[in-house]
């Protein structure tokens, strides 16, 4: 497994372009994903290859074709230095882990990496790398496996409770 | 402590005191849904197991991205969210009143102290009735259609006072433009901005939507305005009453996370310069910058106002004949007003091409794309990279005069110069 690295602010135009937005299939998507900024990605990409960014992934529409395209393409685990928030949230309710490293920029391309969430790091050419802990709001979505399985056992949800 | 305008609108909306930071399962007053993203968030609620939404009438629906529609998929999704209208009972605009934020708006769909929902990153535009307004993906759209709530985290608030009077040809485009560049794209993430001060008081309806339109661009979740007596009035004219106290507004004594002040009378035309809406430089650093598109719409800047401003500069002259030049209404009834005050005629005659309300060029989808090394000059709201077709074409983006003083010369130009 291995790192496709990118810079600050990569946004959802880059991730996958407007004008795919009619697609829902998540391998047609992965066929758009970083078309526009690194066209070797959709075919060179391996399952469980990790996307290791620096500030603000994510950036721009709420389009959540942007994590679907991910995970076709066999990405389940994108690590940034920090996360737009709409993008951030969109990748838990689909069942994309989104890390918070502090660490990123010093992260080569291509290089061989091991995440181990629980554990709380990612390891990058044998050197680890802190990962932050997921909001606990929205760990029970992340251990549900997304925001539908977690939604599709309820009939109605307690309005203006708390939780954290 | 007092609240801020957020913590205000939660706390009445839970019947309890809030404040930021805390993460509540809130009720949602009303759901946007347009072509693009409204599919996707239908599944999840079926998904979800979903057979009834929480309320037809809370839900706004209508299409704006992809109309008429571009290519067959797009018509399926068209048809997939008018079944699905008809088989719920929601009102389904369709594709005849234009764009979803302006559209939700006029309309009178949300108000002051609402908590507003929409599947679009700018949803943050209804802020400038007094709202707290944000942007949401399908999936968690999908649980609001089924639940009529979800969770938030009650962001912290930025306060912008914003003081003085516009200089000529320079507005709240220009005003936006300049806090973004300063913020930077993710300066206000998780938080949200509240705008007051003279400037803001003086300042039209449509020229608040275009600054709450954009604090998605650095990262706000949330953009707000006190209502006042503009806002009252417009929402009068709407057909919407107040109801209750006045307000939602912020206490003195409430807590931001950092106070900015500007002063608009020193203001110049802003541009935002590729491929980020963060790189934004004077007017003076681009002039002369060739160009070959030049679009005059979006929900960021395509009502009336927008297009006064862009025909004020325009006069009598013709647009350059090097240029395409792209008119769009953001919405049925800012294109009606338009063209009863004749500015249609006037940018036809002057050689723009204008088109029937919807997102247009904007986000690259239905038409309007650039080829590799083409430029762009929008006043839209995102000039990421391949946003408006090729990624290897440029997109600057500024005011509704700049753009129109820039058609004019066919290059980047200062509206104070035409």
């Amino acid at each position: 497994m291995k790192v496709w690295k990118f810079g600050d602010d990569v946004d959802t135009d880059q991730i996958v372009p407007g004008r795919y937005l009619t697609i829902y299939d998540t391998s047609e998507l992965a066929k758009h994903a970083f078309e526009g900024v690194r066209p070797e990605f959709s075919a060179e990409v391996q399952e469980g290859d990790v996307v290791v960014a620096g500030r603000n992934f994510g950036c721009g529409s709420s389009r959540e074709h942007a994590p679907l395209a991910l995970l076709g393409a066999g990405i389940r685990v994108v690590v940034a230095g920090s996360f737009a928030r709409i993008f951030f949230r969109n990748a838990v309710n689909t069942g994309l882990l989104p890390l918070v490293s502090p660490d990123t920029d010093t992260i080569p391309d291509g290089s061989a990496v091991v995440v181990d969430p629980h554990g709380g790091y990612i390891e990058v050419d044998g050197k680890r790398y802190v990962l932050e802990p997921v909001p606990a709001f929205l760990q029970k979505i992340v251990d549900a496996g997304g925001l539908v399985e977690y939604a599709r056992g309820r009939e109605e949800v307690e309005i203006c409770t708390g939780s954290q | 402590m007092g609240a801020t305008i957020v913590e205000k609108i939660f706390s009445a909306r839970c019947g309890r005191g809030v404040s930021a930071g805390d993460v509540v399962m809130a009720p949602v007053d009303v759901a946007m849904i347009h072509d693009i993203t409204g599919p996707l968030a239908i599944r999840k609620f079926q998904e979800m197991g979903g057979t009834r939404v929480f309320d037809p009438e809370r839900i706004v629906m209508l299409f704006d991205h992809q109309i008429p529609a571009d290519s067959i998929p797009a018509a399926e999704n068209h048809r997939f969210m008018r079944e699905f209208a008809l088989e719920q009972g929601i009102l389904n605009y369709d594709l005849r009143e234009g764009v979803c934020h302006q559209v939700t708006l006029e309309k009178g769909r949300v108000g002051p102290g609402e908590i507003a929902v929409g599947s679009d990153s700018h949803t943050c535009m209804y802020g400038a009735v007094g709202a707290f307004a944000t942007g949401i993906g399908s999936t968690d759209m999908g649980f609001v259609l089924k639940f009529g709530a979800l969770y938030f985290r009650v962001p912290e608030s930025i306060r912008m006072n914003v003081d003085g009077v516009f200089p000529a040809r320079v507005g709240p485009k220009d005003l936006i433009l300049s806090i973004v560049g300063d913020m930077g794209a993710d300066g206000a993430t998780y938080q949200a901005i509240e705008f007051a001060g003279e400037a803001i008081t003086a300042m039209s309806m449509a020229g608040r939507m275009t600054c709450t339109n954009m604090v998605i661009e650095m990262g706000a979740k949330s953009g707000l305005m006190e209502p006042d007596a503009t806002t009252w009035d417009y929402l009068h004219t709407l057909g919407r009453e107040r109801s209750g106290a006045s307000g939602p507004g912020a206490d003195d004594d409430a807590s931001y996370a950092e106070q900015r002040e500007y002063d608009v009378a020193d203001l110049v035309p802003q541009v935002a310069v590729p491929h980020n809406v963060d790189h934004v430089v004077g007017v003076d650093e681009v002039t002369g910058t060739g160009i070959d598109q030049v679009f005059i719409g979006s929900c960021t800047n395509g009502r009336y106002e927008d297009f006064a401003e862009a025909a004020e500069v325009l006069g009598d002259q013709a647009f350059s004949e090097d240029v395409r030049v792209i008119v769009i209404p953001a919405s049925r009834t800012e294109y009606l007003r338009t063209l009863r005050a004749g500015l249609i005629e006037r940018f036809v005659e002057a050689g723009a091409l204008v088109e029937a309300p919807c997102c247009g060029p904007c986000m690259g989808g239905a038409f309007g794309l650039l080829a590799p090394g083409e430029v762009s000059l929008s006043t839209s709201n995102r000039n990421f990279r391949g946003r408006q077709g090729s990624a290897g074409a440029e997109i600057y983006l500024c005011s509704p005069a700049t753009a129109a003083a820039s058609a004019i010369r066919g290059e980047i130009t200062d509206p104070r110069e035409v």
